[in-house]
């Protein structure tokens, strides 16, 4: 298939479509990170995070919409207000979201798939509800328009720089709340023997319920960078569900740099092959070389052997 | 080793057995030999390594180095079943028995027979299973239990279930693993009895903390400290051991 | 062999069944049109899926989000027989190559796929309806469950396995169809499936092999294997050092469940009429979960009565309230999981059951209080 190119066309299509692909990948490892979290730390599968994602990106076409209707000279920075209130919403909702349901399914995991599953049917409903069916768009401020051209045949847009840099500052944050903060070590105490965390004096409730709701918060997060690079419609969020999901268990659920690792490795294979292919026959082999690894090392690209 | 020329001998021989964790060797380069109708108790302190040898004998884990011959049956390449085919069968330290089920059904599950999927299907509780139930039953005191579910049972009946499980197997050599943890004085009393009673032809391995209870049942002890044998012998030799002392009192 | 059908068909469960079948053979045909009948035709063939469901899920705790996959693959099965039937040369002489199906010819195919010529014959097909699916699902639980690979990520990666398989019918038109499916069925070796009177038959043979396939599931529920999938679900290691090979039960129950679902699939197609990929996706794979859970995740006659009442339910608020409708059914999901994990089976086992019990007792109180029964749910 690459017979029909010459050397520096295929440099620059490999390059380019690297480059999609780098959006692709900021995407999936902001929904990642969050499901790695909620999933790899906490053992709950939240299958409603698609549509925290989405409701992420409904607030920054509100907030966008706001700006443009009552303060258009501040247009050009709604997006970071957009991004903190997206954050501040998802969050909130996770934290409820926790507090109702949840915290009362910690002990059956098949069963918080099922309960949050018809969460997210709901929050599809209510999106529609409000928002329409129609996908809806947001207008760039003019800073993020426009590409930088690298050489005469490849450009990077802007916006792709912008959100990759949000995406490494996210992942830096979530690896040292994880890893270096005393609250990591909390919630790893609690996921690792609830009942001496808490005969200890950690407050597992309180450490389920922020985490919960910090993974959603990422996720909102996730879905205002969503709104630069596709447009927003009530079912948006699950058609990325099951990929995100691949993402995390490719990496080895409770590894962060193997999320970022594997989200990276998916996004980059589907990018190239959708040159080559038609776009669903690059997911269906992106999909398959997945399964088929996971198959043969269903423990993820990076893990630990532990004694069970 | 002088003995490994004898291996056929042992029961069970374990020679060389190393495995580690990343890097942490929570047994390293373990030997021990178990004769004919002997009860072997394995004693040592929290992180030797006890329970890890249990688990690389019956497959649970996977030894990095080394051998295990049961009657001269390498086991270190056979997979859980087989190794319980080949007549060992092990105890867990916190009872693992079938909640849901009734006790006549926990103890019929391990009746061996009917083992695979057109067996299980296929499998009649005909009169042999009945009586066998029965025996069993009688010998670990439950025998009036058998339709009450096992969830519902004592801490100590279900530790007792188990090892009725593993009774109606008849297995050669037999793996138990804390069997008198948790259980109040008479309890003990009574395990150490039914222990006396199903030791009579077959060779047990034990794990326990409790050294009255280990001074009650052994013939000989085995003393683990990080993942090595530290002492052997009988009770007597090993608790007047110099090394041993500075192990258990020491920090 | 007296002891042998009572200890595999209680007389309660034998009661329970007859009635199943007098509702769904007698009551329902009396009382309904035939449009309405072809409707509850159509659900029961999702309850198929449920049934099998309820054995690998409620009893073996393998929670698969792909049983759409094995749906599809038995309703694709049927479908690609009955299109092949329907694109005679004679049917098709307009097409530029005629005795291809119509999609193919739209797609400029102008031979058939090798893939498609087997289902040319009938007994190939109703073989393949079965053996299909059951091969695809045993390859995937020998690669799983022999990793020992369970629980959740098992759920993840067979709903991954739903995405492929229809992101793959779609994208691959030419030979699947794509996103419209396999229409425009007419006739079963000549019989056309399209009238009323077709209709009905069928709707007596999906039945027929509901109470079939009901009475296999409860004959292995009954059986020691039933027990031994209680057992590894709650002691997976002590069912292992019990001497057996679980991966092998895992791999039986997820198989047999496979087998209804395709089973379900088929019957779907010969009474709807045709077979798309709306109903192999992650979607309708975790819709079937929710029928089972409904009825009773160890209830095998729940999952029947939970299929009909979710569909009917969807039917009804559809109809009139469309955009209720998922706020209904994601209302079902977390009332279902939170409040009654073992669905109408539990509520009835725990508060009709004592009620019936009960009221039976207040009509004969003149006689001695009798034991009360343990309730059990699983029936």
């Amino acid at each position: 298939m690459f017979a029909e190119y010459t050397a520096s066309e295929l440099t620059s299509i490999f390059a380019m479509q690297g480059f999609a692909g780098l959006i692709l990948f900021s995407v999936f490892v902001l929904m990642a990170l969050g499901l790695a979290i909620i999933f790899g730390q906490m053992g709950v599968i939240n299958m409603a995070h698609g549509e925290f994602m989405i409701l992420g990106a409904y607030i920054t076409y509100l907030t966008s919409n706001l700006f443009s209707e009552y303060a258009q000279n501040l247009f050009s920075g709604y997006f970071f207000v957009a991004m903190l209130l997206a954050f501040m919403v998802t969050f909130a909702l996770g934290a409820l979201v926790e507090w109702a349901m949840i915290r009362h399914l910690y002990k059956r995991p098949l069963d918080t798939l099922l309960a949050t599953w018809g969460l997210s049917l709901i929050l599809q409903q209510l999106y529609r509800t409000v928002f329409g069916p129609r996908e809806v768009g947001v207008t760039l401020p003019d800073w993020l328009m426009g590409s930088y051209p690298l050489t005469d045949m490849i450009e990077i847009p802007i916006n792709g720089i912008f959100v990759m840099c949000i995406t490494l500052v996210i992942s830096v944050g979530v690896y040292f709340w994880m890893f270096k903060s005393r609250w990591g070590g909390q919630v790893r105490a609690v996921v690792q023997n609830r009942e001496m965390a808490g005969a200890v004096g950690i407050n597992t409730e309180k450490v389920d319920r922020i985490t919960f709701a910090l993974g959603c918060g990422i996720a909102g997060v996730a879905g205002s960078a969503f709104t630069m690079v596709g447009s927003t419609g009530p079912t948006s969020g699950q058609l990325y569900i099951v990929d995100t999901f691949l993402v995390v268990v490719f990496g080895g659920a409770s590894s962060l740099l193997g999320t970022i690792a594997s989200a990276f490795t998916i996004s980059q294979a589907q990018s190239t092959m959708e040159f080559f292919l038609s776009g669903s026959m690059a997911k269906v082999l992106t999909l398959l070389v997945v399964v088929g690894i996971l198959m043969l090392r269903p423990q993820g690209l990076f893990s630990l052997k532990i004694r069970k | 080793m002088t003995a490994t020329s004898m291996g056929k001998d042992f029961v069970l021989s374990v020679e060389g057995l190393t495995v580690s964790f990343d890097g942490f060797k929570a047994v390293n380069d373990l030997s021990f030999y178990v004769d004919e109708n002997e009860i072997r108790v394995i004693i040592g302190p929290n992180g030797a390594g006890k329970t890890t040898v249990l688990d690389l004998i019956c497959g649970r884990t996977r030894a990095t180095e080394g051998s295990i011959k049961f009657r001269g049956k390498e086991l270190t390449k056979l997979k859980e079943h087989q190794i319980v085919h080949a007549g060992v069968g092990r105890k867990f330290q916190n009872p693992s028995i079938y909640e849901d089920l009734t006790v006549f059904e926990n103890l019929e599950i391990s009746f061996p027979r009917g083992r695979n999927v057109f067996g299980a299907l296929m499998f009649k509780r005909d009169k042999e299973v009945i009586d066998k139930v029965h025996e069993i039953a009688e010998l670990i005191f439950l025998k009036d239990d058998l339709n009450k579910q096992a969830a519902l049972l004592s801490h100590g009946q279900k530790q007792w279930l188990e090892i009725g499980m593993l009774l109606i197997q008849d297995p050669e050599l037999l793996m138990l693993d804390e069997p008198v943890a948790g259980m109040s004085v008479a309890e003990r009393k009574l395990t150490a009895e039914l222990l006396n009673k199903i030791t009579k032809d077959r060779s047990v391995i034990v794990i326990e903390h409790d050294m009255q209870f280990v001074a009650d049942i052994a013939n000989r002890v085995t003393v683990l400290h990080q993942g090595k044998v530290l002492s052997e012998g009988s009770m007597d030799k090993v608790q007047n051991d110099p090394k041993v002392k500075e192990v258990y009192l020491g920090h | 062999m007296s002891y042998g059908l009572r200890s595999f068909l209680p007389k309660n469960d034998m009661i329970n069944i007859l009635l199943l079948a007098v509702l769904i053979m007698v009551i329902f045909p009396l009382s309904m049109d035939i449009f309405r009948l072809n409707l509850v035709g159509k659900y029961l063939s999702y309850a198929f899926v449920a049934l099998g469901l309820v054995l690998c899920w409620g009893y073996g705790g393998i929670l698969s989000l792909g049983q759409g996959v094995f749906f599809g693959l038995g309703g694709y099965c049927m479908a690609m027989f009955l299109k092949l039937e329907a694109s005679s040369p004679e049917n098709t002489a307009i097409q530029s190559t005629p005795g291809i199906p119509d999609f193919m010819d739209w797609n400029q195919l102008t031979a058939l796929p090798w893939f498609w010529e087997p289902f040319h014959s009938l007994s190939f097909t109703m073989i393949a309806i079965i053996a299909v699916p059951v091969i695809f699902a045993f390859i995937v639980s020998v690669a799983m469950f022999k990793r020992r690979v369970g629980g959740v990520y098992f759920a993840i990666i067979t709903q991954a396995i739903a995405a492929i398989l229809t992101i793959l019918i779609i994208g691959q038109q030419g030979y699947t169809g794509g996103v419209n499916g396999i229409t425009d069925l007419r006739t079963l070796k000549g019989w056309d499936i399209r009238t009323d009177e077709a209709k009905y038959i069928l709707y007596f043979v999906c039945c027929a092999l509901l109470i079939g396939s009901i009475l296999v599931a409860q004959f292995v529920r009954k059986s020691k294997l039933g027990r031994l999938l209680v057992a590894m679900r709650d002691k997976e290691d002590r069912v292992r050092f019990s001497g057996y090979d679980v991966s092998n039960f895992k791999i039986f129950i997820f198989c047999l469940a496979a087998a209804f679902s395709a089973l379900g699939g088929a019957m779907f197609t010969l009474q709807v009429g045709f077979m798309s990929p709306s109903f192999v996706g992650i979607v309708p794979s975790i819709e079937m979960v929710i029928f089972c859970a409904v009825g009773g995740r160890l209830s095998l006659l729940g999952a029947v009565y939970g299929t009909l009442l979710v569909n009917w339910a969807k039917t009804v608020f559809s109809e009139s309230f469309p955009e209720l409708w998922l706020f209904g059914l994601g209302a079902l999901f977390i009332g279902v999981v939170l409040a009654f994990p073992n669905g109408l089976a539990g509520v009835y086992s725990t508060y009709v059951e004592p009620m019936l019990a009960k009221w039976l007792k207040s009509l004969k109180s003149a006689r001695p209080p009798m034991p009360s029964s343990t309730a059990d749910s699983r029936s």
